[in-house]
């Protein structure tokens, strides 16, 4: 399949990090921008290809932190197979809210407040039921064994994010390049244009959201295994919708590593600020906010399509 | 006589208080070109959005190869094989030439390269070759309306309804047009067209029907219906055709 070349020759540069330095600022660092890349690129396969701006990416990296979490502790079951009904759970989540959102007709920024609201619902639900812990949130119990999800060092961790991004790279080449993927845009340019060519607008997007709420809830189910906390904040809070859409944008909408850019220019930005404000609470955002503005100004198709107009 | 494709029988649309649509039916036959003319806001753009599903019928059948298809939401018709042009050209404004033929030629070819191969022919057809690579938003009114042609045939439909592709065109243009529908008739498909450029309509259509305030006032071969009062009336206003039928005859 063309495009696959590029894809290999970045993970695979990525993938030499853990054996270069063994710092764990450094891996800190790059795991989280890797996670937010992968939440991203859920997000973009909707807001980018689809044309769906949502608001509410929350829901189902929720999903997924809470579903795996909440298997392991209370139901004893394998983290592995947790992750995996995590993914699924998210999937499931992402069905329910498209089907109720595109029947409905919503667009636009219609969509984009529906979305946000069923992610508040989701968190104010989750601080309050028992099961999710309520207020306290839910505590992974510390278990350090490759078939617990868990590591001794940071480099397994590394790896499986990136593995997880490169999956999602994938899959986004793979549908940019297929039927499913030119529908996609298709509805996204002029949903009565497509149905009249025969494309079933309600079945492309709530597909493209189901997909992108299963990559998505990936990130959860890696964020609860990673950090071994989780609370209502933390998994359904607006922090992450608000990450989820940042870095495709910032990186670049419509381009494959668009995501995977923006994530690490965000992070770079957010550490460089506490680095010079001393942990400034709020100020990282601050900057995220000036960063989204001169983007959206200088270069409304991302960083990697202002370097690609740039080029060409 | 050739075989019936389309049958709209009693068709009605209401919109609240408003009758759109008034027991209008016509036919179109297999292989030939029908024409659907009247003034402006007669109805048959409304008339069009009902055969190809995009609104209710309020009243009447719609009949597609004996089969009753009126309430099929419009992708499911494209599969059957009706195809539409709009009047208000809707291409995909961010996708090139080629991506935009692509996703019609996407109904019969899952393929992703099959699809952008097939795209390349129907464009030739139309005359869009040179102009594949580019981006949709860069053609002119008249490359717009080929390419909604070029995406409704690139669905290798059987009823191909178009909806004013000559409007918006000068006469160079328009005769530029003319052959490519007559091409696409020959090629098997069976073509109704809504049509206000009357030199066209008269070279292409074999049969006319006349839509006005709703209603089908008359239908007959093109030269009938130029010399139809009711028609001559339906556009001009009361008392016109006496006028002008009888300036000809005198």
């Amino acid at each position: 399949m063309r495009g696959l070349a590029p894809i290999a020759v970045i993970v695979a540069a990525l993938a030499t990090v853990p054996l270069l330095t063994s710092s764990n600022v450094v891996l800190n660092f790059m795991v989280v921008a890797l996670l937010i890349a992968l939440v991203g690129q859920g997000w973009k396969l909707l807001g980018g290809y689809g044309g769906q701006y949502s608001f509410g990416h929350a829901a189902f990296f929720g999903t997924g932190c809470y579903v795996t979490a909440i298997l392991q502790m209370r139901y004893g079951v394998n983290a592995w197979i947790g992750f995996c009904i995590g993914i699924a759970a998210g999937a499931l989540v992402g069905a329910v809210i498209g089907f109720l959102s595109f029947r409905s007709g919503l667009r636009g920024s219609y969509f984009a407040l529906v979305t946000l609201a069923f992610a508040e619902v989701l968190r104010i639900i989750a601080s309050v039921a028992p099961i999710t812990g309520a207020g306290v949130g839910t505590l992974i119990r510390l278990d350090l064994r490759p078939e617990a999800f868990q590591f001794q060092s940071r480099a397994p961790f590394y790896w499986i994010i990136l593995a997880l991004v490169a999956l999602s790279l994938v899959l986004v080449r793979a549908i940019e390049h297929s039927r499913f993927g030119a529908y996609l845009m298709a509805v996204r340019e002029n949903e009565d244009a497509a149905r009249a060519l025969g494309v079933d607008a309600m079945r492309t997007k709530l597909a493209a959201m189901i997909i992108s709420a299963a990559i998505t809830a990936a990130g959860g189910c890696f964020y609860a295994q990673y950090f071994l906390f989780i609370d209502a904040g933390i998994a359904y809070g607006p922090w992450i919708s608000v990450e989820a859409l940042l870095a495709p944008i910032i990186g670049g909408i419509g381009t494959v590593f668009g995501p995977l850019l923006g994530a690490l220019v965000v992070k770079t930005l957010g550490e460089f600020t506490k680095l010079v404000t001393g942990d400034a609470p709020g100020l990282d955002l601050v900057i995220y906010g000036g960063v989204l503005v001169l983007v959206v100004a200088f270069a409304p198709r991302g960083i990697a399509g202002f370097l690609e107009r740039r080029r060409g | 006589m050739a075989e019936t494709l389309l049958r709209v029988e009693d068709v009605s649309k209401r919109f609240g208080g408003l009758l759109a649509v008034n027991r209008a039916s016509l036919t179109a036959e297999a292989g030939r070109i029908t024409a659907l003319i009247g003034p402006n806001g007669a109805g048959k753009t409304t008339l069009f959005a009902m055969i190809t599903g995009f609104l209710a019928v309020s009243e009447g059948r719609v009949l597609y190869d004996g089969a009753p298809i009126a309430g099929e939401p419009p992708h499911r018709l494209a599969r059957r094989g009706i195809a539409r042009t709009f009047q208000i050209v809707q291409p995909f404004s961010n996708l090139t030439v080629r991506e935009n033929i692509a996703v019609g030629a996407h109904l019969n070819r899952p393929g992703r390269g099959d699809a952008l191969a097939a795209a390349g022919e129907v464009a030739r057809m139309v005359g869009l070759a040179d102009m594949l690579d580019r981006p949709a938003t860069s053609l002119t009114v008249a490359g717009r309306k080929r390419l909604e042609l070029a995406r409704a045939l690139a669905t290798r439909p059987r009823l191909l309804l178009l909806d004013e592709v000559l409007a918006g065109l000068n006469p160079s243009e328009i005769r530029d047009m003319v052959p490519v529908i007559r091409t696409i008739r020959d090629g098997g498909i069976t073509i109704i067209m809504i049509e206000h450029v009357m030199q066209a309509v008269m070279s292409l259509a074999e049969h006319v029907f006349v839509l006005s305030e709703g209603r089908i006032i008359a239908e007959g071969s093109p030269q009938a219906i130029a010399g139809n009062p009711r028609v001559v009336e339906a556009y001009l206003g009361r008392g016109a055709a006496n006028r002008m039928l009888g300036a000809a005859h005198g």
